[in-house]
């Protein structure tokens, strides 16, 4: 069962608390301009990363907010927690570099 | 190739087994082939099989990472049936279903075949109504599939709970006799022989990094950890690393990767004589022909690469066999693991052509992909050989997730494969 | 005592006898024995059968590892289980044991005809054969197969245990209460650290109970011991036993499984089973020791042939000896000690076999000062004895010399030992081969964890020790502390070495040797080669081939010795043939500990309406609807469902009926912002609805279809009461806040569920307001004030109360919102006050019915995920000019505005007196052969009191364009035919709304 650092609530709690939201940062096109291309996109394609993956996670039984996340899809380990709308963070970074 | 049976064995007991060879070489990559195919899971090495055996296109290499066979073919429940409700998918999936009744025989490799029957469990009026919906259509499709009232399902699988009382009763089931298991690794195996013995180099332990692009936008081979093969096409069948290799060649695609958990328990004698599938609950179990009580469940909820899986996850689908099947609390789980799935938004595949001239992709059977192995491999070498989709996998295109015409087995039915 | 128990010896209590059964005859142990010693005690190592060729076994361990000694248990009715290992398993008087795989008994099997035929059962045989004819395979190999397959057998009743599971947070998780683990216990516990020690046997001190002869800062091992066990639990160390760490999970969680029952006489009241502790520790110490690995030789399987080790466990941790005439095998000098510790309880040990040629001086002249005769540079070339090993055939290496007899009732070997891995496996640690130790030592970590002692690679009791209070240091440096290291004393330490061997030099050919490398699944090292032979280049291939390691003990005893066979045949050094996983759980683990307290009823939560306890006083029939159980009819007398339904339709259009809708989701949607919000959520335009008006709203997702629908009040400007379907609540609020927080986190809007705060009785019926009408205060009823569709803010019966007016079965109908905890009390009034109008409570079904005939949709049985609001006849419900709001685009996508979609219609049948069943689908020709075209499917279909005949919703595809059309319904016993109408049939003028 995975931990997970909810940045809203600052607090790192277990996986059952949580629940899965897709990928981050996947934007939601103008609807009035985006093409059928545009819209798949926003609908269905996702890169599905081996490595460092921007996620979204919902602290579903705590705060209820949305959050990003860089988790690492072969280890499963957390690399970062961010609040929603906020851009992901640079990991080549120390921490106080970000 | 050494031809099996009953006789060959007799012989071979009397000489000390002497007589076996090689079941399939492992080659050295050449520089060239026609097709490459990259992945060998039942679905590569069956696709090989077909283009040399059906299309006389022999000058082909299986390319996989790991070992033959080691990925999903070698993970799943083995779990095959074709009562699918949309024309499409039952039409592939019947395909399939036809070509496992003659593959022991096709291959001269027993897969273990056995038409066991799978009993898909409603528990709810909606289940009811879902499930019935599926045996009309399949009926209409000439697809087997039987409604069965819950004595008739006790009677059908005996250790079945069917108290009303239970928190997930069943109201009823939908019976396909026709449907059943396999033996999963002979499938890759009997595929693997078959297909080398045709002339079809297999590459083990060779990853492939990236797909190359020629000036012309056409596929011109694959780079490898053995070096660069070219190749006129190439087709991608690796499962939950599809993204990763499609992405190479600028193709990307509508599908996650998520863990996906199995266990087997120790063997016990003959208890259980069919397959029973749980949706509702996400708890599937058989009994393998060792006598172990092989159970499925749904997919983890986050995307990962790592085949491990999460304890609540199993904690939640032994309850649901508990509660399926009362008598089995005292069994224990022998082992478990874990598999990578691709799974699509419509959690149908994708089949077919993809915008890269000579680049042809099969992917995103979810957690449905072993029991089309036949079926996708045979339309696979069919779309690669002739630069054209077979009718049956002509509504897998990636295109319909631009159209919106989608085979949504997931949203008709809530039903997992 | 019988003669195989050595007095004074072990730990068994010899006042107190226990007597048990095995395969139904009695016998005599002592409490602290298992089944195996016990029986051992009575000179029995007969205890099982193999799985393929049902030869005859004797334990080959005397722990968890055990691959032979697998039996049946039981106590009383509904407590039998299948392949316990008898070395694990401790006697209690009245336990009941028998032995599996065997027919009609364990000396005398007819599957042993298997044994005969092994040649032709060789590896993977059944892939080679079985084929013909065709179609004979599940009707007749098969079932033989199954037959013959399998171990103990399934337990046939319900298991009348409970199951248990805990949460342990703790600093330093030890596992493994053998040297190292009580070392590391000692130095963190010393250190302040909260620390938990577990271990799978009945006691700690691992290696420490099978050498009571080593002595530890100058006292004796067991002394020692247990002034250690009460130091630590004075320091707080939390000590489980019978206790298996199963599991090694992301981020340091360990899945423990404790045993809490199966070793005592009688049950404690109250008392699980089992318990699965999950354990998050910050530091993990795995300390689990070594593994000994057997030889490979021909006929090292028979009964009396044990690991050198283990005789040595059951002689001094439970006085046992395993022979009177014991004969050793080995490569490794531990079993000297084994030899010498018999040979000094009174065995005879006919020989010592070293294969090696040269060993260590002093334990020759140790073996020599007891007259035992040490044939070093020796192999063995077969055994002797049908159900008990009677003797080893012996041959010196070199080939010179003829071979030669030696008797013998036990057989003693010994291959080295295997650091035990397991759980540091499950973290995805890597391993490498140490050349050196001739063995895989962990490599990288990478889970906060330490490894300890014969796990790294250190053996002996002293190089355990001071390793394991080093990494119980390393582990508190960890943890931000200060420790330490600590030396030990250990005298009379057995730490020895040894070579690492593939099958023993033999003396005959290798098709003809039968060496056992997975005893239970009876796989030899001459199946591992023919798989080679075979093509089979991968370890993972030769395991799945021939099933080496896929037994119960999952490869514990066979893996490292199938590994280098397999990498001798390949030619390939072992490294690079690769190691098969391991994966949890460590040992086999029931379902039952998994499953928890999930079980029965407490499986899932069943969520009840405040007026559930009501409906089943009054003898509602219950269905489940997602996690509700909603009252589907009130049957009257013997009343089937049909005529339930049929009365309940009846009274709620002639007069008045009511319904409990309290599992209608419920969202209350707050703030200035709260109109836009609704705009862009729903397809549904809002910002002109009057406050105290409702409207029907269709929520897509943002792929263009149907996701959920219910009726929405606005209470005031900046305030929404949402209704959502009863199991789309959750789904409804998530996809909410989704967009909220995330696409609009401008919007200032507050979303609240409120499904369980109100209570919601639906009354419907022409005489519904004159039964609301006298509770109700603050509020004009008339249709002037309240019209179809709207909703106020009053009291009712002295309630705060939301009273809709709406209807969902096309009767005058009023939803009465009131605080849950009063919705009995106010149901119960209604019911009182509503006699005098022949009030008819009604369920799910009749609801179903009612809304049917006014072709209402149910979002999930009249759509299924792939409808838009045009396929189901809804375009009225989406609003024309808004900007964005969620599907609003992928409406306009090239198959959703496709002529050929389906539509949602009405069908009649003909003959105007068939119900259709839902799911059936509609052709246009019935007579057309498979596969037919399909043009769509009866979503719902029900008999209609009110129009005196069946009626049904479809989709069908261009439904809207073949009103009238006739269409056909294949059923199995004919085909149905059926008018295409409009999806309403009853009052289709809305009149009777207009009451």
């Amino acid at each position: 069962m995975l931990l997970i650092h909810c940045p809203y609530c600052g607090e790192t709690l277990p996986e059952l608390e949580f629940a899965y939201a897709g990928e981050a940062h996947v934007v939601r096109p103008d609807p009035s301009t985006a093409s059928d291309e545009q819209w798949r996109d926003f609908l269905f394609i996702r890169s599905n990363a081996k490595g460092p993956h921007a996620e979204r996670w919902r602290h579903i039984h705590g705060c209820g907010r949305f959050f990003n996340a860089v988790r690492d899809t072969v280890s499963d380990r957390f690399l970062a927690t961010y609040p929603a709308g906020t851009p992901r963070p640079d990991l080549s970074l120390s921490e106080d570099e970000r | 190739m050494t031809k099996f049976s009953a006789f060959s064995l007799l012989k071979n007991a009397v000489t000390g087994n002497r007589g076996w060879t090689e079941q399939w070489p492992d080659a050295e990559p050449k520089k060239e082939y026609d097709v490459v195919i990259v992945g060998a899971g039942g679905h590569g090495l069956g696709a090989a099989y077909y283009l040399a055996r059906e299309h006389g296109i022999t000058n082909v290499a299986v390319i996989e990472k790991g070992w033959l066979g080691g990925g999903n073919t070698g993970r799943n429940t083995t779990i095959i049936r074709s009562n699918y409700l949309y024309d499409e998918s039952a039409k592939l999936y019947d395909h399939a279903l036809d070509l496992w009744e003659g593959l022991s025989q096709e291959l001269n490799y027993n897969v273990m075949f056995s038409r066991r029957g799978v009993l898909m469990l409603a528990h709810n009026v909606h289940d009811v109504q879902s499930f019935q919906r599926h045996v009309h259509s399949n009926r209409l499709n000439g697809v087997d599939n039987t409604w069965l009232s819950p004595r008739e399902a006790k009677a059908f699988c005996p250790i079945l709970n069917i108290d009303e009382s239970a928190r997930y009763p069943v109201l009823g089931a939908a019976l396909q006799r026709r449907a059943g298991t396999a033996r999963h690794d002979a499938v890759a195996w009997g595929y693997a022989r078959g297909a080398t013995a045709r002339g079809v180099d297999i590459v083990q332990n060779c990853p492939v990094t990236a797909i190359r692009r020629g000036p012309d936008g056409a596929v011109e081979g694959v780079e490898t950890g053995r070096g660069f093969i070219r190749a006129k096409k190439v087709a991608v069948s690796a499962a939950g690393h599809t993204s990763v290799v499609m992405e190479s060649a600028g193709v990307r695609l509508p599908l996650e990767s998520y863990p996906l958990q199995a266990l087997v328990s120790e063997p016990v004698k003959p208890c259980m004589p069919c397959v029973v599938m749980s949706n509702a609950v996400h708890a599937y179990m058989s009994q393998s022909d060792k006598g172990e009580l092989v159970i499925g469940s749904g997919t983890d909820q986050y995307t990962s690469y790592s085949q491990r899986g999460g304890l609540p996850l199993i904690e939640h689908t032994l309850a649901a066999i508990c509660e399926i099947f009362p008598t089995v609390t005292r069994m224990r789980m022998l082992r478990k693991w874990a598999g990578i799935v691709d799974v699509t938004p419509d959690r149908s595949a994708i089949l077919g052509k993809t915008p890269v001239p000579g680049l042809y992709v099969n992917c995103g059977w979810g957690t449905g992909g072993f029991k089309a192995t036949p079926g996708a491999a045979h339309v696979l070498a069919w779309t690669v050989a002739r630069d054209e989709p077979h009718p049956i996998n002509a509504p897998f295109t990636l295109e319909r997730f631009t159209t919106g015409r989608l085979i949504d087995e997931a949203a008709a039915a809530a039903v997992a494969h | 005592m019988s003669p195989f128990r050595v007095p004074g010896r072990g730990r068994i209590d010899p006042d107190r006898p226990v007597a048990f059964t095995f395969d139904g005859k009695r016998v005599e142990g002592y409490a602290g024995d298992t089944v195996a010693s016990a029986l051992l005690a009575q000179g029995r190592h007969l205890m099982g059968r193999s799985f393929k060729y049902h030869r005859p076994r004797g334990p080959v361990t005397a722990g968890s590892e055990e691959p032979n000694a697998l039996i049946g248990t039981r106590r009383g009715p509904g407590r039998f289980e299948p392949n316990t290992r008898a070395t694990m398993q401790e006697i209690w008087p009245g336990l009941a044991a028998e032995s599996q795989n065997r027919f009609p008994d364990l000396r005398f099997d007819i599957g042993a005809v298997n044994d005969a035929a092994h040649k032709v059962l060789s590896a993977g045989f059944y892939y080679k054969t079985f084929m013909w004819p065709r179609g004979f395979w599940d009707k007749v190999y098969e079932p033989v197969i199954r037959a013959a397959a399998g171990l103990g057998k399934a337990p046939s009743e319900r298991d009348p245990d409970r199951y248990a599971a805990r949460y342990l947070h703790t600093d330093v998780l030890v596992v493994g209460g053998g040297p190292a683990g009580l070392a590391a216990a000692r130095v963190a516990a010393e250190a302040g650290q909260r620390v938990t020690l577990v271990d799978e046997h009945a006691e700690i001190g691992g290696t420490l109970l099978s050498e009571p002869q080593a002595r530890i800062d100058g006292q004796a091992a067991w002394d020692w011991l247990a002034a250690e066990r009460d130091a630590l639990a004075g320091l707080g160390v939390r000590i489980m036993t019978r206790t298996t760490a199963i599991g090694y999970y992301h981020q340091n969680m360990v899945g423990l499984c404790e045993r809490l029952t199966d070793h005592l006489e009688t049950l404690p009241e109250d008392m699980p089973r089992e318990r699965l502790w999950r354990v998050r520790a910050a530091r993990v110490i795995l300390a689990q020791g070594a593994l000994e690995k057997p030889l490979v030789f021909h006929g090292n399987d028979r009964p009396g042939v044990m690991l050198a080790g283990s005789a040595q466990t059951y002689l001094n941790r439970f006085g046992v000896r395993v022979g009177d005439r014991a004969a050793v095998v080995t490569s490794h000098d531990s079993a000297y000690h084994a030899a010498f510790d018999l040979h000094d309880a009174g065995s005879a040990i006919s020989a010592i076999v070293d294969v090696r040629t040269a060993p260590e001086a002093d334990l020759l002249a140790e073996a020599e000062r007891r007259g035992i005769a040490v044939l070093a540079g020796h192999s063995v070339t077969g055994t002797a004895g049908r159900l008990r090993i009677a003797s080893v055939e012996v041959a010196a290496t070199g080939g010179t010399g003829p071979a030669r007899k030696i008797a013998c009732d036990a057989l003693l070997i010994s291959g080295g030992w295997t650091p035990s891995l397991h759980l540091f496996s499950h973290t995805k640690g890597s391993l490498a081969w140490d050349a050196e130790r001739q063995t895989f030592l962990p490599d990288r970590i990478t889970e906060a964890c330490h490894i300890a002692g014969a796990g790294r690679g250190f053996w002996g009791i002293g190089a355990a020790l001071r390793d394991g209070a080093a990494m119980g240091a390393a582990a508190v440096a960890a943890l931000g502390g200060e420790a330490g290291a600590r030396d030990f004393e250990v005298a009379a330490d057995r730490a020895g070495s040894g070579e690492s061997r593939t099958e023993l030099p033999r003396g005959r050919a290798a098709g003809k040797s039968r060496a056992f490398v997975d005893f239970q699944n009876d796989v030899t090292a001459k199946d591992l080669r023919l798989a080679v032979k075979e093509g089979m280049r991968s370890i993972e291939h030769v395991k799945r081939y021939t099933t080496n390691g896929m037994a119960t003990d999952q490869g514990k005893m066979s893996n490292i010795n199938g590994l280098n066979i397999t990498a001798e045949a390949l030619g390939r050094a072992a490294p690079e043939v690769g190691l098969t996983t391991f994966r949890p759980p460590y040992t086999p683990t029931t379902f039952g500990a998994f499953a928890g307290y999930h079980r029965g009823d407490h499986f899932e939560v069943t969520r009840k309406t405040p007026i559930d306890g009501w409906a089943e006083e009054n003898g509602a029939v219950f269905e489940p609807v997602g996690q509700w159980r909603r009252a589907r009819y009130f049957p009257q007398g013997d009343e089937d469902m049909d005529a339930a339904v049929s009365r309940e339709c009846r009274a709620t259009r002639a007069s008045l009926g009511i319904f409990d809708a309290s599992t209608l989701g419920k969202i209350e949607i707050v703030g200035p912002d709260a109109a836009e919000f609704m705009n862009r959520m729903y397809t549904n335009p809002w910002t002109k609805l009057a406050p105290g008006r409702a409207r029907y709203g269709l929520l897509l997702g943002d792929d263009g279809f149907i996701r959920d629908d219910g009726v929405i009040g606005r209470l005031a400007d900046d305030r929404f009461h949402v209704t959502t379907t009863t199991g789309g609540a959750a789904r409804v609020l998530n996809m909410m806040e989704d967009y909220l927080q995330t696409e609009w986190p401008d919007l200032k809007v507050w979303l609240t569920s409120t499904t369980e705060q109100w209570a919601v009785i639906a009354v419907n019926g022409p005489n519904a307001r004159k039964l609301i009408a006298p509770f109700v205060e603050g509020a004009d009823l008339t249709p002037e004030a309240l019209p179809h569709m709207s909703v106020v803010a009053c009291r009712f019966d002295g309630l705060p109360c939301r009273l809709f007016r709406l209807s969902f079965t096309g009767e005058l109908g009023f939803e009465i919102n009131v605080p849950a905890r009063h919705g009995r009390a106010v149901w119960e009034k209604l019911m009182a006050a509503g006699a005098d109008y022949d009030i008819t409570p009604y369920g799910t079904e009749t609801m179903h019915v009612l809304r049917a005939e006014k072709g209402f949709i149910i979002v999930g049985q009249d759509t299924d995920g792939t409808v838009t609001p045009y396929d189901a006849g809804m375009g009225w419900a989406v609003g024309k000019n808004k900007a964005d709001f969620v599907g609003m685009r992928a409406l306009m996508r090239p198959d959703l505005i496709a002529a050929e979609r389906k539509h949602l219609v009405g069908l009649l049948t003909e003959d105007g007196t068939t119900k259709l069943e839902e799911g059936a689908q509609i052709v246009l020709d019935p007579d057309q052969p498979r596969p037919m075209t399909m043009l769509g499917h009866v979503t719902s279909s029900y008999r209609s009191d009110a129009m005196g005949r069946p009626i049904a919703l479809a989709v069908v595809m261009g439904g809207r364009d073949r009103m009238g059309e006739i269409v056909h319904i294949p059923m199995e016993g004919g085909s149905v035919s059926a008018t295409i109408t409009a999806p309403s049939f009853y009052d289709p003028e809305n009149e009777r709304l207009k009451l």
